[in-house]
C-alpha cells in the first residue's frame, strides 16, 4: 500500500473501493498531516471532530455497500463556502466570530456525495488578492519553497491560496476555492495543481460570502484533471435558489477524458504574447502546442483585441459590486462591532478595524467609480468594454472549439514581494480576467518548471458550459506534459 | 380655483407631487420566501436573505410582478416589458444589505393617470412611474434609553412605489388623490391600503409659486401615514413657505418630518448628510422581462374599475354622477350595492345605502364591514316596501331595528305589527273619525284652504300609528272631501 | 479625473470606513495611482456598445407566492454584536 497522501482524488476512491482504506484511515491521516504542518497556515479552522465523524457515516454506508461518489475523500473548503455551525470568515477580521446558521449549497452538495470536511481554508480578505497575503489570519506558505529549496518563503498565489497550497502539499485531496478575476487558476499554477473555474452560473453561489457577484464563481483545486472532473459533477449544478444559476444538465465529466483531441480547433491568442513574459512561460506554452498538436487537434492563431483592457475594466466592476456587497459588514447583524456611542461613529471603526488595507482600498475605488458625475465615465464605460471583450471570444470561438494560454505571467514569488504596489499585485491575473470577465470556463494545468524549480500552468479557455472540452485538453496536456506534483515532491 | 394662498405681496398657488409607498397584497417577501402578515413577534418572518447574511441571494416573487403590472393597467400606464432592479446604497440599521433592491432607470410601469374629483370638478393628475422595490425594517429609537430596537419583519416585504407628476394645486386634491389611487388598487387586490398598519404611506412633495411662475423650491415631507396628516403637513407646508418667500428668504430643499402631535413640519436633521446613493444594476438578479401576451392575459382579467362602474351606474342605473361617486369610491361599498340593487329599483336602492345605510354607520363610528346589516337583509327591507307591506316611513324605523340587532326586516315587521293598513274599509273608518274630530278644518278646506290637505293626510297617518297606506289615504280622503 | 483629499473624504464617509486625516493624502496618492491606469479604458471606442451587466443568457427565474421561509428568530439573531430580548440593538438614533 502506497502512502495515503500521495493518492490523487480517483486513487482514493479506488482504495475504498477495493477495501484497501477506509475513510477514518484517510481521515485520521490528513487530520495528522494539517497538524504537522500547522506553520504553512493552510487552514483557518481545522474541523477535526466534524471529519471523523463524517469519515465514521462514510464507513458505515461504505460498509453496508451503499457507498457514496465522495464517501472517505476529505477536502479542505475555501472559508467563504458558510458552513453551517462552522465558523466562517471570508479571511476577515469582520467576520471572524461569525457562525452560519446554514450550508452553501456547493458544500451541501459535496456532504450530499460522501465528502469529508477537513476544515476551512485560508484566503485573501474577502477573495481579493493575488498572493493570500491580505488575509485576516496571516499568510499562507507555498509547499514549494521547501521543494524549490527557495531561500524565502513563497506565496501560493491567491485567493485561494489557503486551498492551493494544502492540496498541493498534501493536506487535503482536494478543495473548494472560488474565482472572481483568477483566484483558482493562479494559486493552482503556482502550487503546481490543477484548478478549474466552470462556466459562470455552473455551480451556485448561494452561500457563498460575495465579492464581486457578476464574476464570482467557485470550482475545484485537485492535483488531477480527473479529480477536478469528479469534485465538480458534485459542486455543480441548477440551484433556484440563486438567479443567476444556470438551469443546465450537469455532464458525467469525467466521461469527457477520452484522450481523443483529434480535430479538435484550439485557438492560440496573440494577444498574450507579451514582451515582459519570461522566455520559460513563453517555451512552456510552446510546448503546450506541441502536445496538442501531436494529439492531433488543430492549432491556430487568434485575436482578441480588447485583452489589454480586461485587467483595467475588471479593476472598476469588480470593486464597484464589492463596495455594495461588503455594506452588509457594519456590525449590525453579525461579525465583529466596534463598540461606540453614536452609530455612525459605531459603523466606522467597526469597518476600520475590520477591514484589511486592500478590502478598504477596494471599497473605496468601488465607491467612487459608481457615485454621481462619476458613474458613466467608469462604471458604464467598463460594463461597455466587458462588452466588447466578451464579442472577442464569441467571435473566436466560432472558429476555435477551445483557447491555450499561460495561466500567469511569473512563478510564485516571495511572501511581501508586491505587496507595496497594487497594481503590480493585479497584473498577476491578467491571462486569468479576460475568461472571467466572459464568464467563460476555464482550468489551470502544471505544465512545467522554471529554472528557479517552480510550477507554471497553462490556461485551457472554452466555450460557455463546454466544461467537457475544457477537461478533455486538460487531460491530453496533463498526461503529456510529463509533470505530476508526486514525481517532483519526492525529488 | 381653491388652494391659493392669499399673501401679503399677492397670491400663491401650491404645487404638490406625491410618493406614495404601496405594500403589494402578497403572502411572501419580494425576494425571499418570508411571510408578510402583520403584527407578527419581532424578527420571526425573516428569512436569512432579509438579514443580508453573507452569501445570500434574493429570488423574486412572480405574484408581485404581476401585482405592479396590475396596478399599472389600473391607472392606464405603460408597462414596460424590460425593467432592471437595481441597488440604492446607503446605510442604516434597519437596512440589513446596505443597499435597497430598487428599480431606477428602468421601472416596471411607466406614464399614466388618474382621475380625481376635486373643488374644481374632474381632474387628471399624471403618474410618472411605478416601481417595485423592498421595504426596509423598522426601527424603534424609544424603548431603550441609550440603544434602538431593529425588527427585520417588514425587511424585502414588496412595495409599489407610485410617483405622481407635480399636478395636484390643493391638500384637497392631494387626499382626493390618495383615495382614488387607493380605491383602484383595492378593486384590484394589489394593496390592502391600511394606512395604520404602513400598507400605504407617502412622501410628500410641496412647493409653492406666483400664479404662472416656473415651479419653487420643493421640500419632501418624508413617511406621512394618513390623509389627514397630509392635508395638514400640505397646509402648514405651504404656508410655511409662502411666510419665508415673503420676508425675501429661500426655501432649501430638503427632507422634512411631519410631527402629527403639533400638526407641524420639521426639518430632518439625520437626513442632512448629502446623498449619493450610487444605483447600479443588482448582479445578483437579471433584467425583469416578460411578453406582451402575458400583459394582456393580466389585462384581461381585470376586475372592472370605479370610474367604469360609475359610468355604468350612471348609463345604466340612471344614478346620478354625484351619487354614483359615492357609492364606487370603495370596492366593497360597490359590491354591496350591486348585490342589494340586482333585481330590485336602482334609486331606491342607492338611496337606502347613501342615506340612511351611511348615515348609521356615520353615527355609529363603524364601517360596512362590522354593520350587522347586508345586502341581504337590506334588500328584503326594500321589497317590502316595494310590495306595499310597509311605508317608506315605518321603513327607517324597522331599519333602525335592524341595525341595532341584526334582525331580519320581515320578522321584525312581523312581531311589531308594523304591516301598512291598505285595506280602504279600515282606513274610511280611521279617515271618518278624523274628519268628524275637525269639523271646523273641513269646512274652511272646502271653502278653499286647499293646504289643508296635508294636515288630514298627517293626523290620517298619526291615528294609524303610522302603518297607513298613504297613497291610499290620500286617494280616499281626496274623495271624501271633494265628495 | 484625479481624486483630490476631499473626494477622498467624501468617498470614505459615504463608504462608512475611516480615514484618518493624516492619511488622506496618502490615500489620495495610491487610489489616484490605479484610477490613473484605470483610465486606459479611455482609448476604446464604445460608441455605440450596450453596457453588459451579466453574461447569464437566461431570463430571470421567478418562485411562486408561497411562506417557505422565516420563523427562526433564533438562527437570524444567533451572531447579533447586542440584542434586546428578540431586537437586534444598536446604539440609538437621533432623527
Ligand atoms: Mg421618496
Ligand atoms: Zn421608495
Amino acid at each position: 500500500m502506497s502512502n495515503i497522501l500521495d493518492l490523487n482524488l480517483a486513487g482514493l476512491q479506488k482504495a475504498i473501493r477495493d477495501k484497501n482504506l477506509s475513510a477514518k484511515e484517510i481521515t485520521e491521516a490528513y487530520l495528522q498531516a494539517i497538524e504537522q504542518n500547522y506553520q504553512s497556515n493552510c487552514f483557518i479552522s481545522v474541523t477535526e471532530e466534524k471529519a471523523i465523524q463524517m469519515a465514521k457515516e462514510s464507513d458505515k454506508r461504505i460498509e453496508r455497500g451503499e457507498a457514496l461518489a465522495l464517501d472517505g475523500i476529505p477536502i479542505g473548503v475555501k472559508d467563504l463556502f458558510c458552513t453551517s455551525g462552522v465558523r466562517t470568515t471570508a479571511g476577515s477580521n469582520i467576520l471572524s466570530n461569525f457562525v452560519p446558521q446554514y450550508e452553501s449549497t456547493v458544500t451541501e452538495q459535496l456532504w450530499r456525495d460522501g465528502a469529508i470536511m477537513l476544515g476551512k481554508c485560508n484566503m485573501d480578505e474577502f477573495a481579493m488578492g493575488s498572493a493570500n497575503t491580505t488575509s485576516y489570519f496571516g499568510s499562507v506558505e507555498n509547499p514549494w519553497t521547501t521543494r524549490a529549496k527557495f531561500g524565502k518563503k513563497l506565496v501560493p498565489g491567491g485567493s485561494s491560496g489557503g486551498s492551493a497550497a494544502a492540496v498541493s502539499g498534501g493536506l487535503a485531496v482536494a478543495a473548494t476555492g472560488s474565482d472572481t478575476g483568477g483566484s483558482i487558476r493562479q494559486p493552482a499554477s503556482f502550487c503546481g495543481i490543477v484548478g478549474m473555474k466552470p462556466t459562470y452560473g455552473r455551480c451556485s453561489r448561494w452561500g457563498m460570502v460575495a465579492f464581486a457577484s457578476s464574476l464570482d464563481q467557485a470550482g475545484p483545486l485537485t492535483r488531477t484533471v480527473q479529480d477536478a472532473a469528479i469534485l465538480l459533477k458534485s459542486m455543480a449544478g441548477y440551484d433556484p435558489k440563486d438567479s443567476t444559476s444556470a438551469n443546465v444538465s450537469v455532464p458525467n465529466f469525467e466521461l469527457a477524458l477520452n484522450g481523443d483531441i483529434r480535430g479538435l480547433r484550439v485557438g492560440v491568442p496573440r494577444e498574450y504574447k507579451r514582451e515582459e513574459t519570461p522566455p520559460e512561460i513563453e517555451n512552456l506554452w510552446q510546448k503546450g502546442i506541441d502536445i496538442l498538436k501531436k494529439a492531433g487537434a488543430v492549432i491556430s492563431d487568434v485575436s482578441l483585441p480588447h485583452t489589454k483592457y480586461a485587467l483595467p475594466t475588471y479593476y472598476i466592476i469588480a470593486p464597484a459590486e464589492a463596495s455594495s456587497n461588503l455594506a452588509r459588514y457594519d456590525g449590525v447583524r453579525y461579525g465583529l462591532r466596534a463598540e461606540q456611542a453614536e452609530l455612525q461613529d459605531m459603523y466606522q471603526r467597526t469597518r476600520d478595524e475590520g477591514f484589511g488595507d486592500e478590502v478598504k482600498r477596494r471599497i473605496l475605488i468601488g465607491t467612487y467609480v459608481l457615485s454621481a458625475g462619476y458613474y458613466d465615465a467608469y462604471y458604464l464605460k467598463a460594463q461597455r468594454v466587458r462588452a466588447l471583450i466578451k464579442q472577442d471570444f464569441d467571435n473566436v470561438f466560432e472558429n476555435v472549439d477551445v483557447l491555450l494560454t499561460p495561466t500567469a505571467p511569473s512563478e510564485a514569488f516571495a511572501i511581501g514581494e508586491n505587496d507595496d504596489d497594487p497594481i503590480k499585485m493585479y497584473l498577476n491575473d491578467i491571462f486569468t480576467v479576460p475568461t472571467s470577465l466572459a464568464g467563460l470556463p476555464a482550468i489551470s494545468i502544471p505544465g512545467s518548471l522554471s529554472d528557479t524549480g517552480l510550477p507554471l500552468g497553462l490556461q485551457v479557455v472554452g466555450k460557455m458550459f463546454d466544461e467537457e472540452s475544457v477537461l478533455k485538453v486538460g487531460d491530453i496536456l496533463e498526461s503529456g506534459v510529463e509533470f505530476t506534483l508526486q514525481e517532483v515532491g519526492k525529488q | 380655483m381653491k388652494g391659493l394662498i392669499e399673501g401679503q405681496t399677492g397670491t400663491w398657488e401650491v404645487v404638490i407631487g406625491l410618493e406614495v409607498h404601496a405594500q403589494v397584497s402578497s403572502e411572501s417577501k419580494l425576494f425571499s420566501g418570508a411571510s408578510t402578515a402583520f403584527g407578527a413577534k419581532p424578527n420571526t418572518q425573516v428569512s436569512l436573505i432579509d438579514a443580508a447574511m453573507p452569501g445570500m441571494l434574493p429570488v423574486i416573487n412572480q405574484h408581485c410582478v404581476r401585482q405592479a403590472i396590475k396596478t399599472g393597467l389600473g391607472i392606464n400606464a405603460t408597462v414596460n416589458l424590460k425593467s432592471v432592479f437595481d441597488r440604492k446604497n446607503y446605510f442604516y440599521p434597519d437596512l440589513p444589505q446596505g443597499y435597497q433592491i430598487s428599480q431606477y432607470k428602468q421601472p416596471i410601469i411607466g406614464e399614466g393617470t388618474l382621475t380625481i374629483v376635486s373643488e374644481d370638478g374632474e381632474k387628471e393628475i399624471g403618474i410618472e412611474r411605478i416601481h417595485l422595490e423592498q421595504d426596509a425594517g423598522k426601527s424603534m429609537h424609544d424603548q431603550h434609553p441609550s440603544k434602538s430596537f431593529i425588527d427585520l419583519n417588514r425587511s424585502g416585504v414588496a412595495l409599489m412605489e407610485i410617483v405622481s407628476k407635480p399636478d395636484m394645486r390643493s391638500a384637497v386634491e392631494a387626499a382626493a388623490y390618495i383615495r382614488k389611487l387607493r380605491s383602484i388598487m383595492r378593486y384590484l387586490g394589489t394593496c390592502d391600503g391600511n394606512m395604520q398598519e404602513g400598507s400605504l404611506r407617502c412622501d410628500v412633495n410641496v412647493s409653492v409659486r406666483k400664479i404662472g411662475e416656473e415651479l419653487g423650491t420643493r421640500c419632501e415631507i418624508k413617511n406621512v401615514n394618513s390623509i389627514r396628516f397630509v392635508q395638514q403637513a400640505i397646509d402648514y407646508e405651504a404656508r410655511r413657505q409662502v411666510e419665508l418667500l415673503e420676508t425675501g428668504a429661500s426655501i432649501d430643499q430638503e427632507t422634512r418630518l411631519f410631527d402629527a402631535s403639533t400638526g407641524q413640519t420639521r426639518s430632518m436633521r439625520s437626513k442632512e448628510e448629502a446623498h449619493d446613493y450610487r444605483y447600479f444594476p443588482d448582479p445578483d438578479l437579471l433584467p425583469l422581462e416578460f411578453s406582451q401576451n402575458y400583459v394582456d392575459e393580466i389585462k384581461a382579467e381585470l376586475p372592472e374599475l370605479p370610474d367604469n362602474k360609475r359610468d355604468r351606474f350612471v348609463s345604466e342605473f340612471g344614478l346620478s354622477a354625484e351619487d354614483a361617486d359615492t357609492l364606487v369610491e370603495e370596492k366593497a361599498t360597490a359590491e354591496f350595492y350591486e348585490e342589494l340593487s340586482n333585481g330590485r329599483d336602482k334609486k331606491l336602492a342607492a338611496n337606502w345605502v347613501i342615506t340612511e345605510l351611511f348615515g348609521a354607520l356615520n353615527k355609529s363610528g363603524i364601517g360596512l364591514r362590522e354593520s350587522k346589516v347586508d345586502a341581504h337583509n337590506l334588500g328584503s327591507l326594500i321589497d317590502l316596501i316595494s310590495d306595499g307591506t310597509i311605508s317608506g316611513r315605518i321603513a327607517k324605523d324597522v331599519f333602525g331595528e335592524m341595525f341595532e340587532s341584526g334582525g331580519s326586516a320581515g320578522s321584525i315587521v312581523a312581531s311589531k305589527g308594523l304591516r301598512q293598513i291598505s285595506d280602504s274599509r279600515q282606513l274610511t273608518g280611521l279617515i271618518d273619525a278624523v274628519l268628524s274630530e275637525n269639523h271646523d278644518k273641513v269646512t274652511e278646506f272646502r271653502e278653499g284652504k286647499d293646504k289643508l290637505f296635508g294636515f288630514f293626510v298627517g293626523q290620517v297617518m298619526k291615528r294609524s300609528q303610522g302603518q297607513a297606506n298613504p297613497k291610499l289615504v290620500n286617494e280616499l280622503l281626496k274623495e271624501k272631501l271633494h265628495g | 479625473m484625479s481624486l483630490d483629499k476631499t473626494m477622498v473624504q467624501r468617498v470614505s464617509q459615504l463608504a462608512r470606513i475611516e480615514i484618518e486625516e493624516t492619511q488622506l493624502e496618502t490615500t489620495a496618492r495610491e487610489l489616484n495611482n490605479i484610477l490613473e491606469w484605470i483610465e486606459q479604458l479611455n482609448e476604446v471606442d464604445t460608441e455605440g456598445v450596450e453596457p453588459m451587466a451579466s453574461v447569464t443568457g437566461h431570463e430571470l427565474p421567478k418562485r411562486d407566492d408561497d411562506v417557505t421561509d422565516g420563523g427562526y428568530p433564533e438562527k437570524v439573531l444567533k451572531n447579533a454584536p447586542d440584542r434586546e430580548s428578540d431586537f437586534f440593538a444598536v446604539p440609538k438614533v437621533v432623527e
